[in-house]
């Protein structure tokens, strides 16, 4: 796991757009009054998807006062968990599963790839600043191992060479076909289906 | 009572206590790291664990309600076994820098690590290395020591009532911060060093300047406020190193303020430690047999009328009482005011001047009402009660006046006398659920006293409050938050100039230079105008009162000599001599022993316990008169401000203290609370 960087460049001002807004306002509006700081993830989560994919310091800012909170007690919440971002991400975001049955299957190798082709470091752009990665606890694909995730997708059975390819296609700009590497359908064995053979769509 | 088996050892416990309570109740002793008395209980370091009879696992005592029918064990093979596993867990990513670590020598996991460690680690990895961080002037981080206990997240938070410590990351990364690295904006902020088991908050005026064990430990009595905290004064050789809270259950809890704490350099600076005299407009050093016989020639040239005394703010009993005899007997004046903030008070029954619900008093109260005042800055102990009040009881507090930030909520309703009015006259919203509440507390700041409606402020407070009963035995609701540690003995030796009609004759002659010779004794907080007056100043530090000085008298500090203080709430203290005055200087009494003798006019005393038992038998032998008439004061309208304070910038020893005005600088550069107002 890696300790957060805080970005340097900071944008001024965050505020929820007026679609957000309405989603953060149903957000709390779930819990009991005094306790509305329970919304502090889902708000976060939300800053994360409109701020592409990291959370600056104005919106922790913009958050705690939303909820009421110390703005130490939201930034908490921000370093604890992974998902959350404190800085810039690329535009396609790696994250490799490091955990123990991905790391046995060679996740070492995958995120060597990362470093060589994306950055030297985690958390850091690329090159042509569209892609950045980072290392994960389980994602829970853990059949499949090793893994990683892309943006919202799974990418599945990696070895050195697929990853190459994956990342190289990255880096050009283009989003490769999620799922299995070795063409595996869900978690079904390689050679194909040996039980449920009669029902189609197992 | 529920009764608890604890090492075979059959006892009864209270309902609510935790395992770790009941066993102390047995006299068994818990090592812990994380749990402490006054704070939320975390459970986080796991060192109280304790076998349970029937549970397969250890328990962590401090987290654990005791039940009626347990069975503990503390002193097997399987505790010690899992507070080793523990205590090794702790050090794999503690340093081994005791010898360069200021905690060294009172460090709970140094101690512990005596009995749980081991004498040899079986880690070969490399250990945890965490940035330090800054937390302001005050705190000294290394947070490598850490050890998550997050005791001064909880103090911080639930104390101190200012969220600005918390833990960033998890796991192997976590960390203690301040959000951004911010200043800590605390008085109380210092207490967390106390509190820290390691040595990952240290002082940072008192870095690598003494070792716990060569000082010298003198148990005395701060005079920062009027709140009497209970400190230690270490000192080494003639140097008070640092000062640390002692427990008082009835005053300071285990606190002390920052400006208690780290006042102490501001005692070996700017001092006076010998005698000088005004010629031709520079001060010229001198002797002691010299001034004195300049001003016993002074004093007979002027009329007694014309000689003023005032008495400054940190003065001891023995300090005012042998000042006040001095100017009776020898003088023949009773031109003296201990009053150097012009303030409005009512000395006919002692009650008018004290805190009378006592600080202990406010965890039971249900309403409070403050008038004119900001406890956070003029009393911050006490202000730390309120909070603990207000979190135990959910009490709702009113203030007239707009405080500020006070680390806790309260509602504005005005700030003008015309509220005070309505409150009296029943017309208020708020003077039914006065009337209601079962232990008001009414708390009457300086600010509301100085105006011209002080006298209408007072009268008609105290006036409603005995109509409606709450002045009684039982229950005092009537509080006056004094800011100086030598008011209400002042006001007790009678070191005032108060007629029926005028509170403030005093301060009239003094502006009008009826007074051709004013001893001011430690007084630094006045401002007049110095014409053709000749002046004496004596006290211990070189500030205000000394530049206006014709003659300086060296005197004593707080920490140099025995004296008694009554505290806000009237309650008697005495403080120990820590060190001696430097140079030539004198304690205080001993200076208008001296003076006396040489005009032929003896005070009665001779040495400190005479003097004591003199002050005693004039406290005890004072009787306020018999008749409690109520004053009627005329309503005058005027606005109630409180006033703001630059609170580490309140008397000589904070203005010469480097670390008080460093804590200035940064409390001026950025007034950060870590809420804001939520929208």
């Amino acid at each position: 796991m890696s300790v957060k960087k805080i970005s340097k460049a900071q944008p001024e001002l965050f505020e929820f757009n007026s679609e957000n807004l309405e989603k953060a306002k149903k957000e709390i509006m779930k819990y009991p009054k005094e306790r509305k700081a329970s919304a502090v993830i889902s708000l976060l989560f939300l800053v994360q998807k409109q701020n592409d994919n990291w959370i600056p310091l104005a919106a922790i800012k913009y958050v705690a006062s939303m909820l009421g909170m110390p703005y130490i007690k939201v930034y908490e919440v921000t370093t604890f968990y992974s998902m959350f971002n404190l800085s810039p991400v690329g535009k396609y975001f790696v994250q490799v599963c490091t955990t123990t049955p991905c790391m046995i299957r060679g996740a070492k190798k995958i995120t060597d790839v990362c470093k060589k082709l994306i950055s030297q470091n985690q958390q850091e752009l690329s090159d042509n600043k569209i892609c950045s990665w980072t290392e994960v606890e389980c994602l829970g694909a853990c059949v499949n191992a090793p893994m990683m995730q892309i943006n919202q997708d799974y990418f599945e059975d990696l070895d050195e060479n697929s990853t190459k390819e994956i990342i190289q296609k990255l880096l050009m700009d283009e989003f490769p076909q999620p799922g299995s590497a070795k063409n595996r359908k869900n978690n079904s064995p390689e050679t194909g289906k040996t039980t449920l053979l009669e029902i189609k769509n197992a | 009572m529920p009764k608890i088996t604890v090492n075979n050892k059959e006892l009864e416990f209270e309902e609510g206590m935790t395992v770790l309570q009941a066993c102390e109740l047995a006299g068994v002793e818990i090592p812990r790291f994380c749990y402490h008395e006054r704070l939320s209980i975390a459970g986080n370091c796991r060192m109280c664990l304790v076998e349970l009879e029937k549970s397969p696992k250890p328990i962590a005592s401090c987290a654990m309600p005791a039940s009626d029918g347990m069975k503990i064990k503390t002193n097997t093979p399987f505790v010690d076994k899992a507070r080793k596993g523990i205590m090794e867990f702790l050090l794999a990513n503690h340093p081994l820098d005791c010898p360069v670590c200021d905690q060294g020598g009172e460090c709970d996991l140094q101690d512990q690590s005596l009995f749980y460690g081991f004498d040899k680690s079986r880690y070969t990895e490399n250990k945890r290395q965490v940035k330090e961080k800054y937390m302001g002037p005050l705190i000294k981080t290394q947070m490598t020591r850490c050890i998550h206990c997050t005791r001064c997240i909880r103090f911080a938070t639930e104390v101190a009532g200012i969220p600005e410590l918390g833990a960033t990351g998890r796991g192997e990364d976590m960390e203690i911060t301040t959000y951004l690295e911010k200043s800590m904006e605390s008085e109380l902020s210092a207490n967390v060093i106390d509190l820290c088991p390691v040595g990952a908050l240290t002082s940072k005026p008192y870095a690598f300047e003494a070792r716990p064990w060569d000082l010298k430990k003198t148990e005395s009595i701060d005079v920062m406020d009027a709140v009497g905290s209970n400190i230690r004064v270490d000192t080494y050789g003639w140097e008070v190193k640092r000062v640390l809270p002692r427990v008082n259950e009835d005053i300071n809890e285990e606190w002390i303020s920052d400006k208690t704490r780290y006042a102490c350099d501001g005692l070996s600076k700017q001092r006076l430690d010998i005698p000088y005299i005004r010629e031709g407009g520079k001060l010229k050093k001198s002797t002691w047999d010299e001034a004195m016989k300049l001003i016993i020639t002074k004093l007979k040239s002027f009329s007694p009328n014309e000689i003023g005394g005032l008495v400054g703010d940190l003065a001891d009993l023995e300090m005012i009482y042998s000042f006040k005899s001095f100017f009776e007997k020898c003088i023949g004046s009773t031109n003296f005011e201990c009053r150097q903030d012009r303030i409005y008070i009512n000395p006919q029954e002692r009650m008018n001047y004290i805190f009378n619900s006592s600080i202990n008093g406010i965890e039971q109260s249900d309403f409070i009402l403050l008038v004119g005042t900001n406890p956070r800055l003029e009393a911050t102990i006490l202000n730390s009660r309120i909070r603990k009040s207000y979190i135990k009881n959910k009490l709702k507090i009113y203030s007239i006046g707009d405080a500020g930030d006070l680390t806790y909520p309260y509602e504005n309703i005005g700030s003008s006398t015309s509220v005070i009015r309505e409150i009296v006259t029943g017309t208020h919203k708020i003077s039914d659920k006065l009337k209601k509440a079962l232990k008001p507390i009414v708390i009457i700041g300086d600010s509301a006293l100085c105006g011209k409606s002080g006298k209408y402020v007072f009268e008609a407070l105290k006036n409603f409050l005995s109509r409606n009963n709450f002045i009684n035995k039982d229950w005092n609701a009537l509080n006056i938050l004094t800011q100086q540690a030598s008011r209400v003995g002042g006001i007790d030796l009678d070191v005032y100039s108060i007629s029926e009609t005028e509170n403030f004759s005093f301060f009239d002659k003094l502006n009008n230079n009826v007074f051709k010779f004013i001893y001011l004794l430690g007084a630094d907080n006045i401002n007049f105008d110095k014409k053709d007056s000749f002046i004496v100043y004596q006290g211990s530090h070189g500030d205000k009162g000394a530049e206006l000085a014709d003659v300086i008298l060296p005197g004593a500090a707080y920490t140099e000599k025995n004296g008694l203080f009554i505290n806000l709430e009237g309650k008697l203290q005495s403080a120990y001599k820590a060190s001696y005055p430097p140079g030539d200087a004198r304690e205080d009494w001993v200076i208008f022993k001296d003076l006396s003798n040489m005009m032929k006019k003896p005070l009665g005393y001779n040495d400190a316990k005479d003097l004591r038992t003199l002050i005693n038998k004039y406290i005890q032998s004072k009787n306020f008169k018999d008749i409690k008439k109520a004053i009627d004061a005329d309503f005058v309208e005027e606005s109630i401000l409180v006033k703001p304070i630059d609170y580490y910038y309140t008397n000589s020893i904070v203005r010469s203290s480097k670390v008080m005005s460093e804590c200035r600088q940064i409390s001026k550069k950025f007034l950060f609370t870590g809420i804001e107002k939520a929208s």
